[in-house]
């Protein structure tokens, strides 16, 4: 922008002599530069979404909701909808309340700080499935946990925490692997804001007499919402697609609407079904981040 | 995603093309096959099996699903393809549509190399002529680590094991050790469904469609979820039995050969393998059998005919299970230096095929694209019966139902050993 305002006087001339082609092509500049990355998501998402959509609508029997139906009539489709919603709700807050409070802790870290971020970021690195079958690796009946457990004289045997009889535990097991896997995203997203926050607001509130508390609450937080808001929507978006690590640990124990997604196309070969629950993980995705773009959005008088 | 692994597809109906030999070479034989379809597969047919036959052979990968459509393109256009290898119920829906010839001069070759009566009547495809030669086969059957043995109830024998002795079998060792250590493949990717329409439920009712919701089925039902108490509960992630058999969480375990071969592979002095279990109605077992087809109007039956004799040779089924785990289906005695652990395997499968009691069992024939919707109906009623305790005659009326929907949805005909029907199957 800046360049362009600069370089208009000497161009003047030209569009008088020529008849404007080079401010054309520095207007057009961007969107060339832009045109790749466009058609690229153009193919490689608009296209396969739309596609999708037709599949969903598409039943032998012409175009309709019939997909919908078989959905609806999934055994595991209330439950998919149940687990699937309980994972979102228990561990996205948990997540931003964990990276929020690793960031704080960063912000007094003088020395290492590198080492830390980069070990708190190693999950990042790591596929879901291959972060599942560690936990599996830990919780199943002769894994690790019961191991030590059983060395430290705890159980008496193999103990079984993944199956349909111990669905609180398995749950939890979930959970766990969850937070450990995909905090690391919420917590990069936050250490970026953070270190936009400049340190002279809190050295201002703390000469007023602030709380560490009342400076974190009235000051750094309202200052990172802008990174919060996005943590919060990618991680939600993202904790509603939540599928191998469940798969991986819960098996057909814990299904998710992913998972049945996956079933019906893999298992059951009804592309039209696995689409329609694609869809409406799609439509809950779409809803939650309208939900964070209007509960998150910037109040009168506060800097957007 | 559809579209894309059709263009996917597209694409390798293109390169098949591309690598089939040009259609004026008469004298060879160019083999399409829905087996050994990976690229290291393809390599070992092509370099281990193939490359000494009769006739010079041409292996072609395909995709199930393409099969008739790659089939009927070549005998519209370029007329390359002679043989054609694939699951019994691949080669099934062929035969009305016209694309395979009758194989009644090879009556003569499946009696002289002894292939068994019931593949042989398979082959028929319910009409009068052969219509392919049995090529080899791979089945489900029972694996148990020989730590279990000792809790067989008394009398039981692992040959001539029932349903009821199975149950009575877990549950001693789990008097004994305080373990459930029977074990079932009904993970998200397991073949649980399987083992319900081949072998369980054929066992009560002597079919898997007709008898879908007589009192036998719901007997069977009630006598599975008692013995579901001593199955380990983990049996719902479990996908491939091979690996709770090697941790030692499972002793007892049901799956598919290629499932269990790691298990006999690694540790053969440790497990036993061993027939399916028999029901009321007899030992019902699954085959998958892959057949050898010629094509209409191929452009060298005589050749394909001779890859065939080839193929059928013990030697050559010998090599076959070497290099692709599916056993003989013609009168072979196993080898000596075959792997310890495959043959366990091909033991337990040729004492299951051969059961004075067994009852084959085929796939699902007929049902196309709502092959998937059929397994899972048998999965659901499990699970609404065996897990989540819903009461069994309800739960059958409501399954039936939808199977029958299934059915005529798919326009199948009955298919064995339920007996043949006039137009769509229907549930009794």
């Amino acid at each position: 922008m800046v360049s362009q305002t600069a370089a208009a006087p000497s161009e003047t001339p030209l569009r008088e002599a020529g008849g404007g082609g080079v401010s054309r092509r520095t207007a057009l500049r961007p969107y060339i530069l832009i045109a790749p990355s466009l058609v690229f998501l153009l193919l490689l998402f608009f296209i396969p979404l739309v596609q999708t959509i037709a599949l969903a609508f598409r039943t032998s029997a012409g175009t309709g909701f019939g997909n919908f139906g078989k959905v609806w009539n999934d055994l595991d489709f209330f439950d998919a909808v149940k687990d699937t919603f309980a994972l979102v709700v228990v561990a996205v807050p948990v997540q931003l309340a964990l990276a929020l409070g690793m960031s704080m802790m960063l912000r007094h870290v003088r020395r290492g700080r590198d080492l830390i971020l980069w070990i708190w970021s190693i999950p990042l690195g790591i596929s879901d499935l291959a972060a599942g079958l560690v936990w599996l690796a830990i919780l199943t009946d002769k894994g690790y946990l019961n191991t030590a457990l059983f060395q430290l004289g705890v159980i008496p045997g193999p103990q079984s925490w993944l199956t349909y009889e111990t669905p609180v535990v398995l749950f939890c097991a979930i959970l766990t692997a969850e937070l450990w896997r995909a905090t690391a995203i919420v917590f990069v997203i936050l250490v970026a804001g953070v270190q936009l926050v400049p340190k002279e607001f809190e050295e201002a509130a703390s000469v007023f007499g602030a709380t560490a508390w009342q400076r974190f609450r009235r000051v750094t937080l309202p200052l990172l919402r802008p990174s919060i808001q996005t943590a919060l929507i990618l991680r939600t978006v993202l904790a509603f697609e939540t599928f191998a690590v469940v798969l991986a640990i819960g098996g057909t124990n814990f299904p998710v609407l992913i998972s049945q997604a996956f079933i019906w196309q893999n298992q059951n070969q009804d592309y039209g079904t696995a689409a329609a629950y694609a869809v409406i993980v799609m439509v809950v995705s779409l809803a939650a981040t309208a939900v964070y773009l209007v509960a998150l959005r910037p109040r009168a008088g506060e800097p957007a | 995603m559809r579209a894309s692994l059709a263009a996917l597809n597209g694409a390798l109906v293109l390169s098949a093309f591309s690598a089939a030999p040009l259609p004026a070479r008469a004298q060879e034989v160019t083999f399409l096959s829905t087996q050994m379809r990976p690229l290291e597969e393809a390599q070992r047919a092509r370099t281990q099996i193939l490359n000494g036959a009769p006739v010079k052979t041409t292996y072609v990968p395909e995709e199930p699903p393409q099969l008739p459509v790659h089939l009927q393109a070549d005998a519209q256009g370029s007329h390359t393809i002679s043989l054609v290898g694939a699951l019994h119920g691949e080669l099934a829906p062929l035969v009305p549509i016209g694309l395979l010839a009758p194989l009644d001069d090879q009556e003569t070759l499946l009696k002289q190399r002894g292939i068994p009566g019931n593949l042989a009547t398979l082959a028929h495809l319910g009409g009068e002529h052969l219509m392919y030669v049995p090529w080899m086969q791979a089945t489900y059957i029972m694996a148990a680590s020989k730590k279990a043995l000792q809790y067989l109830p008394e009398g039981a024998k692992l040959e001539t094991l029932t349903y009821s002795q199975l149950g009575e079998w877990a549950a001693n060792v789990q008097k004994a050790t305080g373990q459930r250590v029977l074990g079932f493949p009904a993970g998200p990717t397991g073949l649980m469904a399987r083992f319900l329409e081949g072998y369980l439920l054929p066992s009560y009712t002597g079919g898997t469609v007709v008898n879908y919701r007589s009192p036998e089925a719901e007997t069977m039902w009630a006598d599975f979820k008692a013995l579901w108490a001593h199955v380990n509960p983990n049996s719902t992630n479990y996908n491939f039995m091979q690996e709770p058999l090697l941790s030692g969480d499972v002793w007892i375990a049901w799956d598919h050969v290629a499932r269990l071969q790691d298990a006999f592979r690694k540790q053969p002095n440790d497990f036993v393998a061993f027939p399916a279990p028999a029901g009321p109605k007899g030992r019902s077992f699954m085959p998958v059998i892959v057949g050898l087809a010629v094509a209409k109007d191929a452009p060298n039956a005589a050749g394909a005919k001779q890859v065939i004799d080839y193929l059928l040779k013990p030697e050559m089924q010998v090599t076959t299970l070497r290099v692709t785990s599916f056993f003989p289906v013609v009168k072979v005695a196993i080898p000596e230096d075959l792997d310890p652990g495959m043959k366990l395997e091909a033991q337990a499968v040729a004492q299951q095929q051969a059961a004075p009691d067994a009852k084959p069992v085929l796939l699902p024939v007929g049902l196309g694209s709502h092959g998937g919707e059929f397994d899972r109906l048998f999965t659901d009623t499990f699970q609404r019966v065996v897990l989540r305790g819903q009461t069994i005659h309800e739960v059958v009326q409501r399954e039936a139902q939808d199977m029958q929907h299934v059915l005529d949805a798919a326009k199948a005909p009955c298919w064995s050993p339920d007996p043949p029907s006039q137009g769509t199957c229907q549930v009794k």
